[in-house]
């Protein structure tokens, strides 16, 4: 019983977007108010009911059956309802049949899946679509998803009610695409995860568990694309390898007052080779056909920074990576990337000609990279830059990375 | 931000053979400069490479190997740069490779067409 405290938030989480999904699917994704009520009070009642007579034996099969009773039971109460809804899933079935709850893990698996590539819908944007999964998929709960975006749960709930709306509103159909159709949707869905994945990686929120748990949801997803022989392709695998070797730094990346610890730094004992392992398993996977996507390059960016050594091939392989990641797709991050790996393949001098052409005088990871660039042959000027981008950095996180910078040029002096 | 066309030209030799090393140097250059491009966010499509294989087609069905006999320098690919001015997209293409193997960069504007 002493595990209980941990057990019972984690198997709600869980359950929760189970029993969602499952509900949602079954009465359509206009009533998902309703199958998020229903998952609602089942923990509502068993929060009541385990804490006066304990947990029973198998608390999954209790919220399950106490889930198919509730909703059986709004059902009976709700004949217009009820008679509605059989009425659009019967079709062309001539028979009226009794409504069946189908918690079986086949069919949760499918509904998470479905429901995927609803939340997933174009109609809606990105921070609602993380926001829903995050709420729909993953079970997380309103306040925990505030703190992930740093925002009040007020925001979050109008933000999830829109989009709510919307998905009505467009008549979303909560099904597996057509196989024709599976690649197009599939990328929204893998923004989604990989955003889901980088809220928690890269969020400056201080709360290291619930961070780490985003990341292991999004991997969970993640995988149930993997496992479904329609979506198992090859950038859902490279995504899924991209964020394996991601989290296999998690231990190493926060020392144990929070406080981020920079790659050059970190204790490469504390690197977790068994997702190293399955990082490369799945990068395997996702090498067959033809097409790279920029999960491909950047899960194979991710795969070269697993290798401790700073081998001239490690760099120069980074480099060129960085070369076709940015001529598929520009971002800020991937620019200030390359420019980095461009210095340590070849030399500073040449990375400081390629920085100053960048543009990205607003950024203070930026004026970090040239502090970086101009340390050691300039140190005047590496430690002009790294003064500005003290300046204009904006979490407390950032500004004591540069300032351990700033004092270890001075240091050397 | 306008576009602009740099068209690559060099005296293209088939009987020349690069070894592997060299091959590789060739294109670890132009993946360099490519990738500057657009780490600045001011390459709007990759191109292609062209190759060896040409005919001409004249009127009245005339059609002759290889491109126009009068032109040495043949063109040998293509990539398209944002940029606001011509200046500017011309000193983009001063840092292009061809330009080391003795070949030359024409650099023009597009002119957007609605069909």
């Amino acid at each position: 019983m002493q595990n209980d405290k941990q057990l019972i938030p984690h198997l709600f989480r869980t359950e929760y977007s189970k029993i969602t999904a499952v509900l949602c699917k079954l009465f359509g994704i206009a009533h998902i108010e309703l199958a998020e009520d229903i998952a609602s009070d089942t923990f509502m009642q068993a929060t009541e009911t385990w804490g006066l007579k304990g947990l029973p034996e198998n608390p999954t099969a209790w919220l399950y059956t106490v889930s198919k009773n509730k909703a059986k039971d709004y059902l009976k109460r709700n004949t217009l309802f009820t008679q509605k809804i059989t009425r659009a899933i019967q079709n062309d079935q001539n028979e009226w049949y009794e409504l069946e709850v189908d918690l079986s893990s086949k069919n949760i698996n499918d509904s998470q899946l479905q429901m995927m590539f609803a939340i997933c819908h174009p109609c809606i944007s990105a921070e609602a679509q993380i926001g829903l999964s995050l709420r729909i998929l993953c079970g997380f709960g309103i306040e925990e998803i505030a703190d992930a975006f740093l925002t009040n749960k007020e925001t979050i709930n109008k933000r999830l009610f829109r989009a709510k709306e919307k998905l009505r509103t467009e008549e979303v159909k909560i099904e597996f695409p057509k196989i024709k159709e599976i690649s197009k949707r599939l990328d929204a869905v893998l923004i989604t995860l990989y955003l889901l994945f980088n809220e928690g990686y890269y969020s400056l929120s201080k709360n290291t568990i619930l961070r780490k748990d985003l990341c292991l949801e999004a991997m969970r997803l993640n995988y149930l694309l993997v496992a479904n022989p329609n979506t198992n392709l090859p950038p859902v695998n490279a995504l899924l390898a991209l964020m394996c070797f991601h989290a296999s730094r998690f231990e190493a990346r926060t020392d144990q007052h929070g406080e981020p610890v920079l790659y050059d730094d970190q204790d490469v004992n504390l690197w977790n080779q068994e997702l190293i392992a399955k990082g490369e398993f799945y990068l395997n996977e996702a090498a067959s056909g033809n097409s790279l996507s920029k999960y491909h390059l950047e899960a194979a960016i991710a795969y070269w920074h697993t290798k401790k050594n700073n081998t001239p091939e490690k760099w120069e392989s980074i480099l060129q990576l960085y070369n076709k990641l940015l001529i598929i797709e520009y971002s800020p991050m991937a620019a200030l990337n390359r420019t980095y790996a461009l210095a340590r393949a070849r030399d500073k001098a040449d990375a400081i000609i390629e920085a100053e052409k960048l543009n990205l005088s607003g950024n203070h990871l930026y004026f970090s990279l040239l502090g970086y660039l101009y340390t050691g042959a300039n140190n005047i000027k590496a430690l002009e830059n790294y003064r500005i981008a003290l300046k204009i950095a904006k979490s407390d996180a950032d500004k004591a990375s540069i300032k351990k910078q700033l004092e270890r040029i001075l240091a050397n002096k | 931000m306008n576009e602009f066309t740099l068209i690559f030209r060099n005296d293209q030799n088939p009987d020349v053979k690069f070894s592997p090393e060299q091959m590789q140097g060739v294109l670890q250059q132009w993946r360099d400069w490519m990738g500057g491009i657009a780490a600045q966010n001011k390459l709007a499509n990759p191109g292609n490479r062209l190759g060896w294989d040409a005919k001409t087609v004249r009127p009245n069905n005339v059609v002759t190997d290889g491109p126009y006999a009068e032109i040495k320098e043949m063109i040998s690919g293509f990539i398209v740069v944002k940029a606001d001015t011509l200046d500017e997209a011309t000193e983009i293409a001063k840092g292009c490779p061809v330009l080391k193997m003795n070949g030359s960069v024409e650099v023009r504007s597009i002119i957007p067409t609605n069909m």
